[in-house]
């Protein structure tokens, strides 16, 4: 099971909290898919700010504040500095959205803010593009875990860049990693953890589902499958086939 | 004053940040504040003028993925 910055997690599956039907649907997706971290935004508080709190710290997950929807270093600073008051947490899930149509990261103010961030104590999971040397830059900077995109969020594309990932993960086989925005099924969750990913991090294809609550469980259980499928050692493909029954001893009858 | 409160202009009766909360009705919601950009803790509230035309943003946890 996943450990970032130090805390054990129980579950592989992260879960988003936004677009859900209902707020009662909303917990019974983190009830029965056993999430173990909850992300959450900052908004301008209107009126449902404080029902809302009480029902993410009802919600038996870590919290997980995002800076979803900066698009600079110092938005995304003065958000993580107000989600670290109202949550009590120095855990950041760090955007810095650099294109508005893919929501792709801006990897270079992404760096600056971790850094920044990091030298103010913020323990800062970064959305990042799975390029090797801007996961080293982030490393560098102070990140303990990195948070590779599958595919645009809220896009249900899955993995768009296996090689990548794969490459990611024997670059640094030490540093907790997941796959975070693009799982669309349960199938992307549970390659993401045959890759040997820590985590996975969904929202949109759990809440936007026909039914939420049987998705959440469905996530849940493939990302615990393909978790369980990488430390079993999964055979290497072949081009050709490989008969599975002994040949020997094949009686012959003509 | 003149204020910009969550991107609405507003006439507020108010010195300090948390002069404007309690103006607000927001003096012992949990929010966080930030003026003109930068974040002003709950500590600072009470110690942060206002000047009219100040951009003050006032946010609590929302949905989020």
């Amino acid at each position: 099971m996943p450990v970032f910055y130090g805390k054990h997690i129980a579950s592989p599956l992260m879960l988003g909290t936004a677009q859900y039907p209902s707020p009662a649907i909303l917990a019974d997706a983190f009830r029965a898919s056993n999430a173990g971290i909850a992300t959450v935004s900052l908004r301008r508080e209107a009126g449902g700010g404080q029902d809302f709190l009480r029902l993410i710290e009802g919600l038996g997950a870590a919290i997980l504040p995002n800076t979803a929807g900066c698009h600079s270093v110092k938005e995304a600073v003065t958000t993580a500095q107000m989600a670290r008051e109202l949550l009590g947490t120095d855990w950041i899930k760090l955007e810095v959205i650099g294109h508005s149509d893919l929501l792709s990261p801006d990897v270079f103010a992404l760096v600056e803010a971790a850094a920044e961030l990091t030298a103010q104590g913020f323990k800062v999971f970064p959305y990042c593009t799975e390029d090797l040397s801007v996961a080293e830059r982030l490393l560098r900077a102070g990140c303990e875990v990195l948070m590779p995109w599958g595919a645009p969020i809220g896009s249900g594309l899955g993995l768009n860049n296996p090689h990548g990932l794969r490459a990611l993960r024997a670059a640094f086989p030490e540093v907790p990693l997941v796959v975070d925005a693009g799982i669309g099924r349960p199938s992307h969750a549970a390659s993401a953890m045959e890759l040997g990913y820590d985590a996975v991090l969904l929202n949109t294809a759990v809440a936007k589902a026909g039914d939420p609550v049987a998705m959440a469980r469905a996530m849940a259980q493939a990302a615990d499958a393909g978790r369980a499928a990488y430390l079993a050692d999964p055979i290497e493909p072949r081009e050709m086939a490989a008969p599975s029954t002994p040949v020997i001893g094949k009686a012959f009858l003509q | 004053m003149k204020l910009t409160i969550n991107g609405e202009r507003r006439e507020l009766d108010a010195a300090t940040v948390a002069e404007a909360l309690a103006a607000l009705d927001m003096g012992d919601a949990r929010v966080a504040t930030a003026l003109n950009g930068d974040f002003v803790p709950v500590s600072a509230r009470a110690d942060t003028a206002l000047s009219p035309g100040d951009a003050l943003e006032i946010v609590a946890p929302m949905q989020g993925g």
